[in-house]
């Protein structure tokens, strides 16, 4: 019998501690997965942050690690400029890249850093207990905002792909969604691009990946995927929004 | 040996690349700004990296990062860019990496102004950041010992893993003075397998981390750095001692501030008064070893700090109520001069004559 679902080396052994039927699993596989097809994961040192992501370093099958919540770009930069032949990357959630980390993805973006920057957009803080993000929608109700996120209490949610596609110094901003198996697929290719961009020193990618948080959410993980689907995919837009300036060209 | 006129905030940029530091992450403050001037031409030249950050928060995160990755590394900043640091500091103390940072001090509270200060010796020497940990700290008095002092901060910063702070003030930054460079020396920086480098040639993942859920686990951890901190109070204190055999009152001052009460304990002595001097060099682990001893011999004890009596409180701890401490300090930036400190002195003496 064929083994289909064989878990790869670039992911320890270590069985994750997520929520049933959230999507930070799938976001772990596909950055692993691509590590190993491009046959880096000898190279690399990942940075995990602070929120559900944390105990990534137990995870991810390579050097590790951990930052100071919403530092990781930061970390990225001192490690890439000691080691430039190595493959830095981050994996961040909203409340830590576009909350408190906001001014250091923005500079790390600016300077174009040549690291790869994995942004798990879930429109909630997961592992505090499910409060208000950067990202949490309109009206979508959070424990910090029992009554719906309102644009005169709380404004509105950052678009932190499109934010940072008009910066000058990153080389590919790309949104991806976990949602489906078309979905995934795309979330992958993208992924591997953010880090093959890296390889060829083009400088800062970001991939920001719509996420499941169905425990915060109060939704059924089959819920949550539609809810994903139908409410944030409209709200934030799945596409490349700048991509290496060759490729425009062609 | 020849010698070059140097200044101090250039010192310290000088004393790191002679002591193998390579990588620089800092964002402008007044009065260590000639530092990172310094440095943006320097680290080019020996094939270093100086980058400026976007804030202090992301300096000491960007420590983190080289200093993971096994570089000698350092930042520096004054007073309210340090309190920014302090989670990094934090950070960098519990994933038990090696880096340096200059603390050059200022007035203080809140943005006090950039005049010369010692304010922040509670900061440096007690925490700062939150959880059980201490720092490796030292005070320069001049711009050679700002030279020497990096060259230990590197070494005392790699032996125990541990982040050390040099600081000093406005005057010792900007001051010149003549300093012995000698030849660029030959380093043999030391092997750090725990780096975290990627994994190819290795069997084992390297992991750089603070976090242990587990309480039973951090104790064991805070143990392990309890026992590292009472090695560097065992073997790591430093001072200088000036007339201090027959001294009958002691003075205690660190960095610039020893070097107006040394002239007081000429003074002193010119008047007739048996006064001596002991200097601090590491603020971290605090000295009590001279302290101890001069107190077989010393009447009473006085204290001279830039700032409303912070190291007083060691010196009253080393000496468990054994001689009456006195103190005497300005705050706010303004220097202290070698008249108040004379005059204090002699007023204390009288009272023991
Ligand atoms: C300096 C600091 N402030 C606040 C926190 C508390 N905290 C931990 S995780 C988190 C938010 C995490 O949310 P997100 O980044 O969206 O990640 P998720 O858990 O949703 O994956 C917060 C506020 C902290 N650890 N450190
Ligand atoms: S709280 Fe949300 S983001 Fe965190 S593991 Fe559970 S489902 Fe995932």
């Amino acid at each position: 019998m064929a083994v289909s679902r064989r878990r790869t080396e670039g992911l320890t052994d270590k069985p994750f501690h997520y929520c049933p039927g959230c999507t930070h699993g799938i976001i772990h596989r596909l950055v692993a997965e691509a590590l190993v097809e491009l046959g880096v994961l000898g190279l690399a040192v990942g940075i995990c942050p602070v929120g559900c992501a944390v105990f990534a370093y137990d995870y991810f099958n390579c050097d590790m690690i951990q930052a100071a919540h919403g530092r990781a770009p930061a970390v990225a930069t001192g490690v890439k400029r000691v080691l430039p032949d190595r493959v830095v990357f981050t994996y961040q959630g909203d409340g830590d890249l576009a909350a408190i980390g906001t001014a250091e993805i923005i500079h790390a973006a600016s300077r174009g850093e040549n690291i790869t920057v994995i942004f798990v957009n879930n429109a909630v803080f997961g592992m505090t207990g499910g409060q208000m993000a950067p990202t949490t929608l309109l009206g979508q109700k959070t424990t910090t905002t029992p009554f719906g996120r309102r644009v005169a209490d709380a404004g509105f949610p950052l678009r932190v792909a499109e934010m940072l596609a008009a910066v000058e110094g990153p080389a590919y901003i790309a949104r991806v969604a976990v949602s489906s198996p078309k979905n995934i697929l795309r979330a992958k290719r993208a992924v591997r691009r953010a880090f093959e961009i890296q390889l060829q020193g083009l400088g800062f990618a970001l991939v920001e990946v719509l996420s499941t948080c169905p425990t915060n959410w109060g939704l059924s993980p089959p819920e949550a995927m539609r809810w994903l689907e139908e409410k944030m995919i409209p709200v934030f837009p799945l596409g490349e929004f700048k991509v290496p300036e060759e490729e425009e060209q062609c | 040996m020849d010698k070059v006129l140097m200044e101090g905030n250039a010192a310290f940029g000088e004393g790191a690349v002679r002591a193998g530091c390579r990588f620089f992450f800092g964002y402008p403050i007044t009065p260590q700004s000639e530092l990172p001037h310094y440095l943006a031409r320097r680290m080019p030249e020996v094939g270093g990296v100086y980058l400026q950050a976007e804030s202090e928060v992301a300096a000491i995160n960007m420590v983190y990062g080289a200093a993971a990755a096994g570089a000698r590394v350092m930042t520096a900043s004054s007073s309210p860019g340090i309190s920014l640091m302090q989670e990094g500091i934090s950070y960098i103390a519990g994933a038990e990496l090696p880096a340096v940072i200059v603390n050059i001090m200022r007035g203080g509270p809140g943005l006090g102004n950039i005049a010369p200060s010692q304010s922040d010796y509670f900061q440096v020497v007690k925490g700062g950041g939150h959880g059980d940990y201490r720092l490796l700290v030292l005070a320069p008095s001049s711009v050679q010992e700002i030279i020497d002092l990096m060259a230990v901060a590197f070494e005392l910063a790699d032996k125990y893993r541990n982040p050390t702070m040099v600081v000093g003030d406005g005057v010792l930054g900007q001051m010149m003075e003549p300093v012995e460079l000698g030849p660029m020396p030959d380093l043999v920086l030391p092997a750090k397998a725990w780096a975290t480098t990627g994994t190819a040639g290795r069997n084992t993942r390297n992991i750089v981390n603070s976090l242990y859920i587990q309480p039973e686990e951090l104790e064991k951890v805070n143990l392990r750095l309890q026992a590292k901190y009472s090695q560097m109070a065992k073997e790591e204190k430093r001072w200088e001692e000036y007339r201090l055999d027959d001294a009958a009152l002691v003075l205690l001052a660190f960095g610039m501030v020893a070097r107006i009460a040394k002239a007081a304990v000429d003074k002193l002595r010119a008047a007739g008064i048996p006064a001596g001097l002991i200097r601090p060099i590491t603020l971290y682990p605090f000295p009590d070893i001279p302290v101890t001893q001069a107190a077989e011999r010393a009447k009473a004890f006085l204290v001279v700090e830039m700032n409303a009596g912070q190291m007083v409180e060691d010196v009253r701890l080393a000496l468990c109520g054994q001689r009456p401490v006195h103190f005497y300090g300005r705050t706010g930036g303004v220097l202290t001069s070698v008249a108040e400190v004379t005059g204090a002195a002699k007023e204390i003496w009288e009272v023991i004559e």
